[in-house]
């Protein structure tokens, strides 16, 4: 289930990556507050063209406009994440998967766990052998971080951006200072969670990238192919 | 690799079976309480379907959320508009005098109005946000005449599922469920901080849907159709906006 649900995960995300940057460019500025338009200055500006003439960039050309297709696929993705996401905290908490897999472990919670696996990294020292098959309290805590932090931050700033659902839920939005300031958080946690993303496809390729893609895909993990 | 027991096999084939029934009385509950959109079909449509049929569950009779006078936009942004045809440069020209706003479709009393005829019906004032879906937005005060004062006025006959209405700028219509046709913040808008509407926004009449972006709010409306489907208005998909490759339903 947790393979399952990490590679759904992964191709909703990758999708709401592209549709949200594709929406991004016909408004490429950013603001703080409840409003923000062309005449407001704004909290800062992406330096790309608009896919709108309306929008002023300094640039002479106006890019190809995509945003239809973009926001039916960006919701429908968004609906794929979030029951994906409900699949995955159901089924972690039966299996216990995040008390034993991402809880970090007794003993190896203090600060002191963290410094030393941090200076373990930055020696390039090898792994300890049981790390192959579970993971380290670095480890645990970025993965914690994503799925109780990030994600459900993402998808707080995002419905927060739905007039509709603001309707329902006014507070939603304006504890966040606003709905621009929703929209431009919005795009900061992407940031993070992109950041994520690039670290991790990056560890896992310095750890063998065949073996760990065949681990996360089917289940099985060559322990000889393994890598520090 | 490990074989498939005959136990997987009955397990997954009885949560299938589970599954695509649960899935065909959900699609015929939803189809009851009219909670899919006429843009329902294609690759987008069970997305666009989940957030419809959500929101109507959620939000039927909520109010979009109204902002003190202090918070109105002092820069609002007009957006950019087709230069205006012919026929609408005379109508301005006549100060919208001869403006009308013909009622049809299901309804007991067709009806044509002027906007003094809309003006002097009920009115209310709102200070609302327009959202637009390129992500910029401003507050103003929208004065108006609530859409559903017009409708009763007109009759709107019992098995009327839509309004659709159009612009006067050619190629733009758009539809309302009844939801938001009756909603209390959906006007017929004529005035917008203390003056006329200005034509940038969508003067003399424009209809504002609060609940949702600002692609659904139409402007230089001139007529309103009351319908049960809307098979036969365009391609059928609730307005012009999904044949462009918008949603119906902007909500989001």
């Amino acid at each position: 289930m947790v393979r399952v649900t990490h590679w759904l995960t992964f191709v909703a995300f990758v999708a709401l990556l592209v549709t949200g940057l594709e929406i991004v460019i016909s408004h490429p500025r950013f603001y703080w507050g409840e409003t923000g338009n062309v005449n407001i200055r704004p909290l800062f500006t992406i330096p790309i063209p608009s896919s709108r003439d309306t929008v002023p960039t300094g640039y002479k050309y106006v890019m190809p406009d995509q945003n239809g297709w973009s926001r039916y696929l960006h919701f429908q993705s968004a609906w794929l994440l979030v029951l994906t996401g409900a699949v995955y905290l159901v089924a972690g908490l039966w299996t216990g998967h995040f008390r034993k897999n991402l809880w970090p472990q007794r003993g190896n919670r203090g600060w002191g766990a963290y410094r030393g696996r941090m200076a373990q990294y930055l020696r390039r020292a090898p792994a300890d052998p049981a790390e192959v098959r579970s993971y380290n309290v670095l480890q645990r805590t970025a993965y914690l971080g994503v799925i109780f932090v990030l994600f459900p931050l993402v998808i707080w700033t995002g419905l927060a951006l739905s007039p509709a659902f603001n309707s329902a839920f006014p507070w939603f939005v304006n504890v966040l200072g606003g709905r621009q300031s929703a929209r431009t958080l919005h795009f900061f946690v992407t940031i993070a969670l992109v950041l994520f993303l690039l670290v991790h496809v990056a560890m896992v390729a310095l750890t063998g990238f065949r073996n760990r893609m065949r681990g996360m895909i089917t289940g099985r993990v060559d322990e000889t192919e393994e890598r520090p | 690799m490990s074989t498939i027991s005959r136990r997987t096999l009955i397990t997954t084939a009885l949560a299938a079976a589970a599954g695509g029934s649960g899935l065909a009385i959900a699609a015929r509950l939803a189809k009851m309480y009219g909670l899919i959109p006429p843009d329902h079909g294609g690759l987008y449509g069970p997305g666009e379907t989940l957030t419809y049929a959500a929101q109507r569950l959620l939000t039927t009779h909520s109010l979009a959320r109204e902002f003190p006078r202090s918070m109105i936009s002092t820069a609002p942004f007009a957006n950019e508009t087709d230069p205006p045809t012919d026929e609408f440069k005379r109508h301005q020209a006549g100060g919208f005098r001869d403006w009308r706003l013909v009622v049809d479709g299901m309804v007991d009393h067709p009806l044509s109005l002027s906007t003094s005829d809309l003006r002097s019906m009920p009115f209310r004032n709102q200070i609302t946000e327009v959202v637009c879906e390129e992500g910029w937005s401003y507050v103003a005060e929208w004065i108006g005449t609530p859409l559903h004062e017009v409708l009763k006025e007109a009759g709107v006959q019992p098995q009327v599922r839509y309004i659709v209405y159009r612009s006067m700028e050619k190629d733009w219509w758009d539809s309302l469920d009844m939801a938001d046709a009756l909603h209390p913040q959906t006007f017929l808008t004529w005035g917008m901080n203390d003056g006329d509407l200005p034509v940038g926004f969508g003067g003399p009449l424009r209809l504002r849907v609060p609940r949702q972006l600002g692609y659904k709010s139409l402007k230089y409306v001139v007529r309103l159709t009351a319908t049960d489907s809307m098979k036969g208005f365009g391609k059928g998909l609730g307005s012009a906006s999904p044949e462009a490759g918008y949603a119906w339903y902007a909500g989001i």
